[in-house]
């Protein structure tokens, strides 16, 4: 009982730690876009590292006192999904750079954060029918590939931004601060090919724990149909993508909307 | 007292003509003229730019009033008769000197101001002065001081960073639209003044390749030669335009010459690649419904020229930052010259030294429980060591050699003692 007591505490306390902190880093990132000193970029980068590492702290301080994966309530969900969305940022932005795209994504990372914030940190104890090691995996990769589709979704954002600049030949304020279409387009290329990757994997372990949890693989329930949209939504892009060479605008704004339809069905998807 | 005067005499594009800068004889690179100026009398160090838009020619003696006027004569030979010499010219001395200096190495004196040729021009003619030892410790100090503000300026302010001629505004956007360019195919239609220019700017960054199309074949075959490219003819557009990525059209053609019915077709054989479409022609070559097409941009000769006008007008307000970085750092370069005489050595040493006693012995005695008596003999005898110390210094800094001015020596015993650290700002 003690035990419980101090790891709830310790709990709590990180949670603090990661509003804070994540708060600072995407203030320095805000600070930076606008003011463009690279020094501040640095400062920005590490202190959305130390946010990911309490986060990791987080999540691994919850499994501790509850027993099992914490990726169950909506609580639990949304800040897995911030973390993985961090861990997506911080592996991408280990291989190449595009400039500001931290400023969006840790916008992005703050307020899923925020919204976790918001939610009943209450421990709903697990269903005995779903308790499994299946739970983990498939919601962890799931998660995973939100993550890295989150990233597409800032990317996609960054493009319609910078588009309408060049299209409407008024070059103002984030003309200079983005990067060029062809670095966002890619950037957009990579975060899907790797989000669907990680999508394709979640819907297989899904269906194994579908068969563990209730023997059949697929029973049509809202849920399970959610995610079949969202899967499809996304592959129809990778298709067009890779046959008949889809990109720029059109691209970018099903990027953002298939996102759109990952939120929204992200509360469906849940429980 | 011998004090030693930085001057400044130069020509620039404000002051004189071209047909005038075009006749004095210093187009011959910069042995001759430097040479030249070694028989000057009384001028000590000095330093010659030398490029198309100016002259500047810095120099240091103690005898301004006779040094100016041979420079003037040196200036402008016979090109122009002694009593236009002060219409044409402009003079500085010491701290006016510097600013201009720091001025014109920060572009903030250049035609297009900004322009980052400048500087390299500096460092060239500092390569050459610094060669045949025409430059001293004090020009030497100056030059790599104004290196330094150039830089300054150029990474506090956003002076150099947009595009201010209709080419370089082209090249800019084509950076935005496709990022790298050296995997990228340049098409230009028609092959006009503007299109050459733009072409070549664009070959500057890099791009792979060059095409032009014009009516007349033998001038597309001409110029084509020039940028190593091939030639085409009218006809043949439509499949140009499925591998080119940038076209720069400049026809005399009264009609439109590429219709957006034309293109929509090839976006699906080009895979969506991007097509920048750069109209430079007046009356207008390029439909302007072609921008409304996924991954066509287009811009016609109106909308570069107002990007090239909102980015002169970012400048002018970069500037005055730039302003207020020279007029900070000829401060700071006045006061380091100033302290350059011997009186103010002699005066920051002994401070220095002064400054260390009481600090030890403040550090000291407080550990100790002394009378007065004992403080006393404590304190002079601090006293007595840190004189003893300076005794030679303060000697050579006196003597004859030093009198005499020689900024080199006492340079070296401010850096010796550290005295630059702690002069009072």
């Amino acid at each position: 009982m003690n035990r419980n007591m101090l790891l709830y505490d310790i709990n709590q306390l990180l949670f603090f730690g990661v509003m804070g902190v994540s708060f600072l880093a995407c203030a320095a990132y805000l600070v930076f876009f606008i003011s463009q000193k690279n020094h501040i970029r640095v400062w920005a980068r590490s202190i959305l590292t130390v946010s990911w590492l309490l986060q990791t702290a987080y999540i691994a301080a919850r499994y501790l006192a509850i027993g099992n994966t914490p990726i169950t309530t909506y609580h639990e969900t949304v800040f897995f999904f911030a973390w993985a969305t961090t861990s997506a940022y911080l592996s991408f932005r280990w291989r190449y750079t595009v400039r500001n795209f931290g400023t969006f994504v840790s916008l992005l990372i703050f307020g899923l954060l925020l919204v976790s914030s918001f939610t009943s940190r209450e421990v709903i104890p697990l269903e005995p029918a779903l308790q499994s090691w299946w739970l983990p995996v498939h919601a962890g990769i799931s998660l995973i590939a939100y993550g890295f589709l989150a990233l597409a979704f800032c990317g996609g954002i960054m493009y319609l931004l910078q588009e309408r600049e060049l299209k409407s030949r008024r070059l103002g304020y984030f003309f200079s601060r983005l990067p060029s279409l062809d670095a966002l387009d890619q950037l957009n290329s990579h975060c899907l090919a790797l989000g669907f990757t990680f999508l394709c994997l979640g819907m297989v372990t899904g269906l194994f724990w579908s068969k563990q949890a209730w023997g059949t693989y697929w029973r049509w329930n809202p849920k399970e149909v959610c995610s079949l949209v969202i899967w499809l939504i996304y592959l129809v892009q990778i298709h067009q993508r890779f046959t008949v060479g889809w990109r720029g605008r059109r691209a970018a704004i099903m990027i953002v909307v298939g996102f759109g339809v990952v939120i929204v069905t992200l509360w469906q998807v849940l429980t | 007292m011998f004090q030693k005067h930085i001057s400044l005499l130069g020509v620039n594009h404000k002051s004189t003509p071209l047909e005038i800068r075009e006749k004095m004889a210093l187009t011959d690179g910069y042995e001759g003229p430097l040479s030249r100026l070694r028989d000057q009398p009384s001028v000590q160090e000095y330093y010659l730019l030398s490029t198309c838009n100016r002259v500047e020619l810095i120099w240091v003696s103690d005898d301004t009033e006779k040094t100016t006027e041979s420079m003037l004569r040196f200036l402008f030979g016979d090109a122009v008769t002694q009593q236009d010499w002060g219409k044409y010219s402009y003079l500085y001395h010491d701290g006016e000197a510097v600013k201009h200096l720091f001025r014109v190495s920060a572009s903030l004196d250049s035609m297009v101001v900004g322009e980052a040729q400048i500087l390299g021009q500096i460092k060239e003619a500092y390569r050459y002065a610094s060669q045949y030892g025409c430059t001293g410790p004090l020009l030497n100090k100056l030059l790599h001081k104004s290196f330094s503000v150039a830089k300054r300026v150029r990474s506090e302010t956003g002076i150099g960073s947009s595009a201010v001629s209709i080419s370089s505004a082209a090249v800019e956007l084509a950076r935005k639209i496709f990022g790298n360019l050296s995997d990228k195919k340049v098409l230009l239609i028609g092959a006009g003044e503007m299109a050459e220019l733009a072409a070549e700017h664009l070959i500057g960054q890099g791009v792979q390749s060059v095409a032009v199309a014009n009516r007349t074949l033998s001038r597309a075959v001409a110029l084509a030669k020039r940028f190593n490219g091939k030639a085409c003819s009218l006809e043949e557009l439509g499949s140009q335009m499925e591998q080119v990525d940038i076209i720069v059209s400049s026809t005399g053609a009264s009609e439109l010459i590429i219709r957006s019915e034309d293109v929509k077709p090839l976006m699906r054989t080009r895979r969506n690649r991007p097509l920048f479409f750069i109209d430079i022609a007046v009356p207008r070559d390029l439909d302007p419904a072609l921008n409304e097409l996924d991954n066509v941009f287009l811009y016609d000769i109106d909308d570069l020229s107002q990007v090239v006008e909102m980015n002169r007008s970012e400048r002018q307000k970069e500037a005055i930052k730039a302003h207020r970085i020279v007029d900070e750092e000829t401060l700071k370069f006045s006061s380091w010259q100033e302290s350059l005489t011997v009186t103010p050595t002699i005066a920051a040493l002994r401070r220095k030294a002064d400054a260390i006693c009481e600090q030890e012995l403040a550090k000291t005695l407080a550990r100790m429980e002394l009378d007065s008596a004992e403080r006393d003999k404590v304190e002079k005898l601090a006293r007595a060591i840190a004189s003893k110390m300076l005794h030679n210094p303060l000697r050579y800094l006196k003597s004859e050699s030093c009198r005499k001015g020689d900024e080199l020596k006492i340079d070296m015993v401010r850096t010796v003692f550290g005295l630059e650290d702690d002069d009072p700002e």
